[in-house]
């Protein structure tokens, strides 16, 4: 692959919430502006851009990372999924998404969409995750609100949700 | 907090990636998982003119056993390491590490090479590299080297890694059979950096204590077993011997007496998992 200039965009293709997208980029943009400014999906939030608060997480190949510390260019052919994916339907939350509201797992909902990513990733690859797994993925986020209590209790009453739904399908 | 510009490249051999950096010289840096290197990148604190993306590079992201070292390409990302099958078995030491090493949100991109290519003093990674006695493997275009960790550090954030050159991979020594493995770490939030940590061993070659957080680089020392008179002088001339500093997150004072009692802690439990 040859050299990429500074001075100038350059093609990156990935898959976006199951959508193949491709845009025109400086080599220096971040993913988290990409999604935000170019692509208009401003559900992934930008706290600090230096990896510390979680607010810009997102799933990039079905793990949880942090769209400020990841070039576009990294993400070339991967699979990426925001916030905007969780909900099956604008007017229908989803399972977390829902335990969220009715456990006031959030307030001004600023760290929200970044830790949704993160528990999603979670329940889907472990759905017995217990409070010692939330705990520790929620330790890669700060939330000035809740206290994080109401946040444990949410994910619990989802990862529990989900594993009766998986009962009765079974 | 945007990243200045540079050029990229994302090359699809080991060749290309040498070329590049040999014609780079200084003003070229390898980009591996970003964990380190991005917000360094957004805060400008480094201002490369070239990025070189080593992570299409099939034959660094393997994990080998050769021998009696467990040898992690530089193309590795930690969780990788992390989800090893034989991890527990034969690097005991970093499996009590793991759930200490940054958040999951950055160990599922950040790679154990550009962990110890960061170099930061309080990292785990260059803790558990020095205390094991492993070693880096450096890659240039004209040569090839093999350098031993305690060599690799040589200050803050400071490592022996020239110009135009890559660290190809790092070498942990196996665990030994019957040794014991122990790690503690004192931070202000679980995965944040930490003010002290501690890494302990203790095999058929006596007792280790690696501490991080406290010098410019991790550093390892050799003990006197437990019951031994000398144990607490021995413990106590470490804790001064080292150049412990006042800081933003903790005095030199606390630094001095969390190496007494962390280094204590996980030297007895070492010793307790010793078979
Ligand atoms: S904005 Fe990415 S971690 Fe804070
Ligand atoms: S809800 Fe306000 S920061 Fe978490």
């Amino acid at each position: 692959m040859p050299r990429m200039n500074a001075a100038r965009k350059h093609p990156v293709e990935f898959t976006l919430n199951g959508r193949t997208v491709r845009a025109e980029v400086e080599n220096r943009m971040l993913l988290s502006d990409l999604l935000r400014h170019e692509i208009g999906l401003t559900g992934t939030h930008v706290g600090c851009e230096h990896g510390v608060c979680g607010a810009c997480t997102v799933q990039i190949d079905g793990r949880p990372a942090r769209a400020c510390l990841t070039l576009a260019q990294q993400v070339r052919g991967s699979d990426v999924r925001t916030v905007e994916a969780l909900a099956p339907d604008p007017a229908v939350l989803s399972p977390l998404q829902a335990a969220f509201r009715r456990h006031h797992g959030l307030q001004c909902g600023f760290c929200t969409p970044g830790i949704l990513m993160s528990l999603d990733a979670l329940l889907r690859e472990r759905p017995d995750a217990d409070r010692e797994d939330i705990r520790e993925h929620l330790s890669g986020h700060l939330c000035r609100c809740t206290g994080y209590a109401t946040i444990v209790e949410a994910a619990l009453a989802a990862a529990e949700e989900q594993r009766k739904e998986e009962t009765t399908n079974a | 907090m945007k990243p200045a510009s540079f050029d990229f490249l994302c090359p699809d051999t080991l060749e290309e990636t040498l070329a590049a950096l040999a014609d780079g010289g200084g003003d070229a840096r390898v980009l591996a998982g970003g964990q380190s290197l991005v917000p360094m990148l957004n805060m400008r604190l480094a201002r490369p003119a070239l990025l070189v993306d080593i992570m299409r590079l099939e034959p660094l992201r393997r994990i080998d056993t050769s021998g009696d070292e467990i040898v992690v390409g530089a193309g590795v990302r930690q969780a990788e390491l992390e989800a090893w099958p034989s991890l527990s078995r034969d690097l005991p030491l970093l499996a009590a590490v793991f759930p200490w090493l940054g958040h999951v949100q950055t160990r599922a991109r950040g790679t154990v090479c550009g962990s110890i290519a960061h170099a930061d003093p309080s990292a785990e990674l260059p803790l558990s590299l020095v205390t094991l006695g492993g070693a880096v493997s450096l890659r240039s275009r004209n040569r090839k080297r093999k350098v031993k960790a305690d060599d690799f550090f040589i200050g803050m954030m400071a490592t022996d890694l020239a110009e135009g050159e890559m660290i190809e991979a790092v070498h942990f020594p196996k665990a030994r059979p019957g040794g014991g493995y122990a790690f503690r770490e004192v931070g202000r939030r679980h995965g944040d950096f930490a003010i002290v940590a501690c890494a302990a061993v203790a095999d058929d070659k006596g007792l280790r204590l690696g501490i991080a957080g406290v010098d410019d680089r991790p550093r390892v020392f050799p003990l006197p077993a437990l019951d031994d008179d000398q144990f607490d002088d021995a413990i106590n001339d470490i804790a001064w011997s080292l150049d412990a500093r006042d800081d933003f997150h903790a005095s030199a004072r606390y630094r001095r007496e969390l190496v007494r009692g962390l280094g204590r802690e996980t030297l007895k439990e070492a010793s307790r998992c010793r078979a």
